[in-house]
């Protein structure tokens, strides 16, 4: 397999984020709209209809109430799926049917940034769901500064993280279709799991280890540490967790890809 | 001075030699042809030449740059307009052009400059705000060729442009590439469509089997191989063949037709349908079809 290079990778890398922001603005008003109504609905069903019979849950010593436990989940899981889906439906529609990716390789870009490019503009998805969230979160309460300016940097690593992870299913999937296996196996379960609607300690202990290991896990654990501004020594791990794993996976992805096109 | 030289070039797939040592120059100002049947190589050969597909051998010069050194400089001036539509299907026609345009580092005030110069010249300026999804096959293949000049190249390279268009859409485009190449645009092109390669290529080369077969001018090849015209006889029966045997000539037996291609006069035609028959023959010019078919084979590749 041939690993990318840093001499490999220009300014032109942008070009490709400029592509995908171009065609991001012409539907922007609709692209808007998840974003914002997602964290109402959630809001809604869990803080009025669930949140009564729960009450406050207890969380390193305060108690809490059970909607503004989820609210930083919320944006934790669209971190995730922003930058998951852009790399696995969007980014295979270009590559396959859209043939976008051959048009750029006629200039003179080369595979590595335009892969590149596309797991930027997927972390800049994540980013601009996580702020269109923050301030519906915000109205309502449930968010306190300035420990939720976190999110900013959060969003951006998390983005990359799950962009580099969407772009290896990409690499490696036959059809379009297929996406849904890593959906089922992978995405879904981590939505449920990785202590985002109760907390990690009413798991069995078996179960608390495997969840240890999802990395929407750490992304929860940091943005809830964040968005309630409690901050403590631990998340370092969770921050070493995912920055090397999305140290590794990028160049992996980028790898792949050129694996997957290059004939 | 060669724009373009293409020496011993090789790619193999698995087992099969797709591109088997071809080479060739493709001087500066004038328009090359690649012809050949369906998997001859031509793709793949075009492919090699912007670094999409990795070669297994040979070098590749264009402006005296080679290609593993300078592949952005190279590519920075070269135009390519693919087989396959590969249009913005989310942007507008003239935001397909001033787009691109980015993607060479052109500056966006010179890219719509150069938008508008190419909407004007491919008659596509009414058609500017247009989205792509509601264009014709033949208004894509135009905004194909408008976006592959984008960048002002000094080679253009054409895969089957004129592939699956209609007789009007071919003929614009002819006289386009035509106008484009008496301003001096070299161009390389690849076609299976004679008609095209006879109208538009200065030189040409056939390829089959990832091998080059001939290389020449279409006239003067035509003239060589084939002759001056050829007489078609279809249903022959024991009687003409009789004739044609004891006739000096060369004589291609397909069957329930036989062609004769001849040198000079019309001589053997007239006899043949004074003497023996005149129904179902016919006398026409040689084309570049004829050493088409003649070279690569009549039966069916896929």
């Amino acid at each position: 397999m041939n690993w990318p290079r840093p001499n490999q990778i220009s300014h032109r890398t942008w070009h490709v984020w400029r592509r995908n922001y171009s065609v991001y603005k012409q539907n922007w008003k609709i692209s808007f709209i998840p974003p914002l109504l997602e964290p109402m609905f959630y809001i809604l069903a869990f803080g009025l209809g669930l949140a009564v019979m729960i009450g406050d849950i207890e969380l390193g010593g305060r108690l809490i109430p059970y909607t503004t436990f989820i609210a930083p989940a919320l944006v934790a899981v669209a971190i995730m799926q922003n930058a998951f889906f852009e790399t696995t439906f969007n980014s295979f529609v270009r590559m396959y049917y859209q043939k976008t990716f051959d048009a750029l390789l006629t200039t003179p870009l080369n595979l590595e940034e335009v892969i590149l490019g596309e797991m930027l503009w997927a972390a800049t998805k994540s980013l601009i769901a996580t702020v269109l969230m923050t301030v519906v979160l915000t109205l309502f309460g449930l968010i306190s500064y300035p420990g939720a300016l976190l999110l900013i940097p959060l969003a951006l690593l998390g983005g990359l993280f799950f962009a580099s992870v969407g772009m290896i299913c990409t690499a490696l999937v036959p059809g379009i279709e297929m996406f849904n296996l890593p959906i089922f196996l992978g995405i879904t379960p981590m939505f449920l799991f990785s202590g985002t609607f109760f907390p990690l300690a009413n798991l069995p202990a078996w179960a608390q280890q495997v969840a240890w290991w999802l990395p929407l896990t750490h992304l929860v654990a940091l943005v809830r540490a964040g968005t309630l501004q409690m901050l403590d020594a631990s998340l370092w791990l969770s921050v070493l967790y995912l920055a090397l794993s999305t140290a590794f996976l990028v160049p992996l992805a980028i790898a792949l890809m050129l694996r997957r096109i290059v004939r | 001075m060669a724009i373009l030289k293409v020496d011993n070039l090789r790619k193999h797939y698995g087992k099969l030699a797709a591109v088997d040592g071809i080479s060739f120059a493709v001087q500066r100002g004038e328009c090359f042809g690649l012809l050949g049947p369906n998997g001859a190589g031509k793709t793949t050969t075009i492919r090699m030449l912007y670094g999409y597909t990795p070669r297994d051998a040979g070098i590749l010069t264009l402006f005296d740059l080679d290609i593993d050194r300078d592949l952005r400089a190279i590519k920075r001036r070269i135009g390519i307009c693919q087989q396959e539509d590969s249009l913005d299907p989310d942007l507008t026609v003239r935001q397909n052009l001033v787009g691109f345009a980015r993607y060479f580092d052109i500056k966006k005030s010179e890219a719509e400059d150069r938008a508008d110069e190419l909407l004007h010249f491919f008659a596509l300026e009414n058609r500017a705000k247009d989205n792509i999804r509601i264009l014709s096959g033949g208004l894509k293949r135009r905004l194909m060729l408008a976006r592959a000049l984008v960048n002002s190249p000094d080679l253009l390279i054409l895969d089957e442009p004129t592939t699956g268009l209609d007789p009007q859409s071919r003929q614009l485009l002819w006289d386009k590439l035509a106008e484009l190449k008496a301003q001096g645009l070299t161009t390389l092109l690849t076609t299976h469509y004679m008609e095209e390669a006879e109208r538009l290529c200065d030189r040409l080369v056939i390829v089959d089997h990832g091998h080059i077969l001939i290389e020449g001018r279409p006239k003067a090849l035509v003239r060589q191989q084939i002759g001056h015209s050829v007489l078609e006889i279809t249903d022959p029966d024991a009687a003409v063949r009789d004739f044609l045997a004891a006739e000096n000539c060369r004589v291609e037996d397909l069957g329930k037709r036989i062609l004769v291609y001849l040198d000079d006069g019309d001589d053997l035609f007239l006899r043949l349908t004074r003497e023996v028959r005149a129904e179902g023959c016919t006398l026409r010019p040689a084309t570049l079809e004829d050493l088409f078919l003649k070279l690569t084979g009549r039966e069916l590749r896929e």
